[in-house]
């Protein structure tokens, strides 16, 4: 295991020698971005804090490049890690540039001047976060947005190996957040900076990690790569939702769907199904969809949001079964919707489903 | 290309920046010097007695001169102005530490009854020596002021593990500032000792009765504890982001939190022994500094705001002994007057 860089071993960590999450081991490698997710309260923060030294460990031992972390110095620290954290910072008089180049500490002389060259790299921090033209701004006057970036620029411009940042996403916009991700990235793989943050956003946290850490309850609820862990129940069990709330193929998070007899039927094919769903789930009327091939993008959806969904196997015939399945519920429903189906050679009995709604006056447009 | 991104006249160069906040920098130094130059004449010049300027400066440079002359301004008038400017300084750097350790603008020695915790027991101390041994030294009345300032400032502390209010904690400040004073009153009132006259004009604040000797105390002290903060002005700088972003950038949280209390006890410890308690310098100067250099950073901000306290202590003193001459105002009299309206205007803008 040459290039493990960051290692959690049998961690113990919490407040006032109180443990709140125990038995954490977790091997990271250079340039890997690992995402804390779990509910609110669950100790993300608190894992962040303690890996950064801001609360004493209670167990275990942290390795950075396979020295003890508690056996460096603050100083020798600091020239390997740069934290971006939650709490708000409220400094005086303050410009964009200053508090970047407050990321030079560790490399400025006692009384801590910046050469010329500290004065390039806050340049090129700002740079590299697409955030030059903020330099001279006050920092207390420039948008949620806006500071997180410069913050991360500090830590860019402290030169750290790893980078931990506790929620940088909160407060910001979708632009923002991917800008924030996309810039954690390229910083991953192209620099080798490993990253350790903790992320609300499940739907991101799957696509921007290369591992996931699952925090729930006294131990690590899970730990793996996004594919392991956004697979089943897994996610569900996790936060303690009801059914079909987050659908781990698209990472597309739903409200929960309206309870019931079906009173709806759908008929549709190749997403066009899927507006109307939305609709439907916000009026709160329990629909039922079909028949839907289950490689159709519609069915994704359906599976989440329809209180029943007739399905029929990819690229065969629609069966019986499913067929008389369909007419019984177009049957119970009071209403058919019908946005658009493609018929092709496979899926004929979708005609005759049509022309039975029509017969019995239910399909409307 | 983003609208922002063009403009290429726009001050976006860090280095540019920095080279046009020099200039300002040293702008505002200049000014101070200027200030501080000017106020040391007019304060030599002025007083009860006349004296003609050319005498002045042959008893200062050639130290010959009538008689009463010289005695008035080589140990009255001197060693004062020069206690002024010594104690302003270490009064307002002391305020400036204390802002930073308590992350708020309205924190100082006064404000948080440190000052007359000091005061209640240089008291103590001075009742005892005066009434046993009817002598006491500088060293220590300093001693006695800094074991007071870190009483007060230790109950602070603890108050504020209870208290995250900043508002809450500012008024456990001055309500322990009244026991302290209260306590003091009553230990003067019923002390029966010649110095009483003294020791009352000591209680409010006054740079009166200035020696030679207590000159060269406060000179060493202050300035051996100015030079240490002006070393710490990395750290300081740092810990204005932040105890977790500090820490994240090297410092040593526990052990720099200690030597700036330490630091900022001993300052106003060493004005409340020889001065007695003075109010609003250590809020007022820093704040007026910090604005006038239009920034926070630590190197610039500690030796301005020594020179600037020091000026603004020896005007006070000027207005104190000549606006109604000759009755003399105590100094913190002329202190609030100035003072209080900063810090009033401080909290109304903190509050837009």
């Amino acid at each position: 295991m040459a290039d493990t860089y960051f290692q959690m071993r049998d961690l113990a960590v919490g407040y006032n020698k109180k443990v709140l999450i125990h038995d954490i081991c977790i091997d990271i490698k250079k340039g890997e971005i690992i995402t804390l997710i779990g509910p609110n309260g669950s100790g993300k923060s608190t894992i962040l804090k303690s890996i950064t030294r801001q609360l004493k460990l209670i167990g275990g031992r942290v390795l950075l490049d396979r020295a003890d972390m508690q056996a460096l110095t603050y100083r020798e620290l600091s020239t390997r890690m740069a934290v971006v954290l939650t709490e708000r910072m409220k400094p005086e008089l303050m410009t964009c540039h200053d508090i970047v180049a407050t990321g030079r500490y560790p490399y400025t002389g006692k009384l801590g001047i910046l050469t010329g060259e500290d004065e390039e790299k806050v340049e090129a921090a700002l740079q590299a976060v697409h955030a030059l033209e903020l330099g001279h701004r006050d920092f207390n006057r420039i948008s949620d947005g806006q500071r997180q970036r410069v913050l991360l620029a500090r830590a860019i411009c402290q030169e750290p190996e790893i980078i931990i940042l506790d929620e940088p996403t909160s407060f910001l916009d979708i632009r923002h957040k991917l800008e924030l991700l996309s810039i954690l990235r390229n910083m991953a793989k192209q620099k080798g900076i490993t990253v350790i943050m903790s992320l609300h956003e499940i739907d991101l946290a799957q696509k921007i990690s290369d591992r996931i850490v699952c925090v729930k309850g006294e131990t690590i609820y899970a730990y793996g790569a996004p594919e392991e862990i956004f697979k089943g129940e897994l996610i569900r069990d996790l936060y303690e939702v009801d059914k079909g709330f987050f659908d781990p193929c698209f990472g597309s998070i739903e409200l929960a769907k309206p309870e019931g007899e079906p009173q709806v039927f759908v008929m549709s094919s190749c997403g066009a199904g899927i507006p109307v769903y939305r609709k439907l789930q916000k009026e709160n009327l329990p629909f039922a969809a079909g028949i839907l091939y289950t490689n159709d993008v519609d069915y994704q959806v359906a599976k989440l949001l329809a209180a029943e969904v007739v399905t029929a196997e990819p690229f065969e015939e629609i069966s019986r079964d499913s067929f008389e399945r369909a007419l019984q519920l177009l049957e119970k429903c009071e209403r058919v919707l019908c946005p658009g189906v493609k018929i092709g050679n496979c899926n004929r009995r979708m005609e005759e489903l049509i022309r039975a709604a029509e017969k019995m006056g239910k399909l409307k447009e | 290309m983003s609208r922002e991104e063009k403009a290429p006249g726009a001050p976006t160069n860090f280095h540019r920046e920095n080279l046009r906040r020099r200039a300002r920098y040293t702008a505002v130094f200049a000014v101070l010097l200027g200030a501080f130059a000017v106020i040391t004449v007019v304060n030599i010049n002025s007083g009860n007695v006349a004296i003609s300027m050319p005498d002045i400066l042959r008893i200062i440079f050639l130290g010959d001169g009538p008689e009463m002359e010289y005695n008035i301004i080589w140990k009255i008038r001197l060693p004062r102005i020069l206690m002024a400017a010594v104690l302003g300084g270490a009064l307002s750097l002391s305020g400036f530490l204390l802002q930073t350790f308590f992350e708020n603008p309205i924190a100082g020695p006064f404000v948080l009854g440190i000052s007359s915790g000091a005061k209640m027991v240089v008291a103590i101390v001075m009742i005892y020596f005066l009434g046993n041994y009817s002598f006491v030294s500088s060293y220590t009345l300093i001693a006695a002021a800094f074991v007071g300032s870190l009483l007060s400032l230790i109950f602070i502390l603890l108050l504020s593990r209870r208290i995250h209010h900043m508002a809450t904690l500012l008024v456990g400040g001055i309500m322990i500032g009244y026991i302290c004073s209260a306590v003091t009153d009553f230990l003067i009132t019923f002390a029966e000792d010649s110095d009483i006259v003294n020791l009352r004009g000591w209680s409010l604040g006054s740079f009166s009765g200035m020696s030679w000797s207590n000159v060269q105390v406060a000179v060493l002290v202050v300035g051996i504890t100015a030079v240490l903060t002006f070393l710490l002005s990395k750290p300081i700088g740092a810990f204005q982001l932040g105890e977790a972003y500090a820490q994240s950038m090297g410092v040593n949280i526990r052990v720099f939190r200690v030597a700036i209390l330490l630091l900022s006890s001993i300052l106003s410890a060493t004005v409340t022994a020889f001065a007695g308690p003075i109010s609003f310098v250590g809020i007022a100067v820093p704040f007026l500094v910090k604005q006038a250099l239009n920034t926070a950073r630590p190197l610039v901000v500690i030796p301005a705001t020594f020179l600037g306290g020091g000026v603004f202590c020896m005007f006070c003193d000027l207005v104190a002994r000549l606006a109604f001459a000759p009755t003399e105002l105590n100094i913190s009299t002329v202190t609030s007057i100035f003072g209080a309206p900063v810090v009033i205007f401080m909290m109304l803008r903190k509050k837009r």
